[in-house]
């Protein structure tokens, strides 16, 4: 198994792909918001309860890759509970990581998302999950695909 | 007569390592590779007789015109129809089929007129009727598939094929399932309905002998590049009377007989449908991949290509959890599988990092992997210099994989 693979596919990755967090619908969702990659057929739909700013609840459910799946339900443990504007500063710091490598200083879920940018095919699918977040936050009832978002 | 024997020689590109190991390439349903006879025929054609064709009268337009009108022979030959005029040179197989829906379509098709598909058509068979039907308010119908075997259901052909059936347009060979429909019996069947028909070869011009006339079809439609030719070259067969009568599809030079400010005639077929500078180089480089295919034997590249299938099939089953799709029986030079617990796009990085080159996704058939209940699989093609080797190098590779997932 090349060191570059296992990268991609470390510990946290198949973890998350195996036993998805916050999968499903939840019912108290105020905002609703889909993503798909067409080029691949993934998809993702993420269903969020937002409370003024700030994200009360989250959930997520779609079919993909596992660095799809696995991308979309940490982005789920990550954002619940914060605002909207730390929410998009955590979707800041993810794109840095999937797209330069560069693994993050502070012990890190996230940071198994760095082998992701040696596979360049496979930044879509990590972000996924994230541009329909960010959908979802914005309302814009649109869905999010991968085809005319930057990554 | 190509030789079998020293055939990885011929292409050039199977000749190197991908992330360190031996490529195995099983991505040739999507594009085959090139010999090299087709590459020097292509080089050879722009070092030595490139110019415009059709127009100019100095000696290389001339010999770049016979360069182009003799690969038109040459492909009708190929598919063995009645003469060269029935051979309209496009971009491909979608640019065909699109020729004929906009063309044939937009003249015959009117409210109230079916026309007919079968649901395990490529997006390039199905689209271009999409668009053709809203613009005429002619309406879709399809033949079944029957589950993972991926038999087209025949009996219903009876009851499907009612009068306002205007057109029957169905793929040869499906590049999901590996069924080999049964072209000329379809055709029949259409025919007695007074019914045209259309046949996407694209996925079987390369791999066994195609012949228009024994299959009786109105249009076939294909690529150069999935047959050993280039990209950006394919052809349309039309049966000579049905694109006479056709009214041209696209307007520009080439294809006129007459220009006035207001009105002009056209040229008979096929010059009517090639408006502009035709791709001439890559046609003279599809005139040598007829060539090369020919010389191996189009009958002797069916039997390679389907033991290699059915070889493949049995092989893959032996895979803990496998789903594999198509016929038990007869296939193509292809197989198709899934895994509950692995996406196929992580099979293709898997399999990828050990030098084999797969296809996963919905392979351009979407309405097909919806009612299979799947969002996509896993595809290994073969070509005339894909091995048994391979498949075990592919078996082996997938067991990893699956292994792998599964902690
Ligand atoms: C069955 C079938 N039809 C049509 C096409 C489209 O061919 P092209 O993209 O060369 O026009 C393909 C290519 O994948 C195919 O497999």
């Amino acid at each position: 198994m090349s060191s570059d693979l296992t990268d991609l596919y470390q510990h946290v990755i198949l973890d998350h792909n195996r036993r998805p967090r916050n999968r499903g619908r939840i019912p108290t969702a105020n905002r609703v918001a889909h993503g798909d990659n067409p080029t691949c057929g993934d998809q993702c739909s993420v269903f969020l309860r937002l409370e003024g700013d700030r994200i009360a609840d989250i959930s997520f459910d779609g079919s993909g890759c596992a660095i799809s799946q696995a991308s979309a339900s940490l982005m789920t443990t990550q954002v619940k509970g914060k605002t909207a504007a730390e929410a998009r500063a955590l979707y800041d710091h993810f794109h840095d990581i999937v797209t330069t490598g560069r693994e993050p200083e502070e012990i890190s879920d996230v940071a198994a998302f760095a082998g992701v940018h040696a596979f360049p095919a496979r930044i879509k699918c990590a972000t996924l999950g994230w541009h329909a977040f960010l959908n979802a936050l914005k309302d814009d009832p649109a869905p999010a695909t991968t085809e005319n978002t930057p990554d | 007569m190509n030789s079998w024997k020293n055939i990885r020689d011929d292409f050039p590109i199977l000749n190197q390592e991908a992330n360190g190991h031996p490529l195995v390439y099983l991505d040739n349903a999507a594009t085959t590779q090139k010999p090299r006879a087709v590459i020097d025929a292509l080089s050879r054609f722009y070092e030595r007789d490139n110019a415009n064709v059709h127009r100019g009268l100095h000696t290389l337009s001339m010999r770049a015109t016979a360069g182009y009108e003799g690969a038109r022979a040459r492909v009708a030959a190929f598919v063995n129809a009645a003469a060269p005029e029935e051979i309209v040179f496009t971009r491909g197989t979608t640019e065909s089929i699109n020729l004929v829906a906009a063309s044939w379509g937009g003249a015959n098709l009117k409210p109230g007129d079916v026309i007919l598909l079968t649901e395990m058509e490529h997006h390039s068979n199905l689209v271009p009727w999409q668009l053709v039907a809203k613009r005429t308010g002619a309406t879709l119908r399809f033949v079944p598939v029957n589950g993972d075997e991926g038999l087209l259901d025949l009996p219903s052909l009876d009851r499907l094929l009612t009068p306002e059936v205007k057109v029957f347009a169905f793929t040869h060979v499906s590049n999901t399932l590996g069924t080999i429909n049964p072209a000329a019996a379809l055709c029949a069947r259409a025919r007695n309905a007074g019914v045209v028909t259309v046949v996407d070869a694209a996925q079987s011009i390369g791999h066994m002998p195609v012949d228009v006339r024994a299959m009786d079809c109105d249009f076939l439609a294909f690529s150069g590049h999935k047959m050993a030719g280039v990209t950006g070259i394919g052809a349309l067969y039309g049966r000579r009377a049905l694109l006479d009568a056709m009214p041209p599809w696209q307007g520009g030079g080439g294809m006129i007989a007459h220009v006035d400010f207001l009105e002009s005639r056209w040229k008979p077929a096929p010059e009517r449908f090639e408006a502009g500078t035709p791709n001439f180089g890559d046609a003279v480089a599809l005139g040598a991949a007829c060539d090369y295919l020919d010389g191996l034997g189009r009958a002797e590249i069916q039997r390679h290509g389907a033991a290699l299938g059915r070889r493949a099939y049995e092989v893959l089953s032996g895979i803990p959890g496998i789903r594999l799709l198509g016929p038990r029986g007869e296939r193509a030079a292809l197989v198709s599988f899934s895994f509950a617990d692995v996406h196929a796009h992580d099979v293709v990085t898997f399999a990828d990092q050990d030098g084999i080159a797969l296809r996963g996704g919905h392979h351009c058939n979407q309405p097909l992997m919806k009612k299979l209940g799947l969002t996509g699989t896993t595809r290994a093609s073969f070509f005339v210099y894909n091995t048994e080797k391979e498949i075990e190098v592919l078996a082996a590779s997938l067991r990893r994989t699956v292994k792998f997932f599964r902690g």
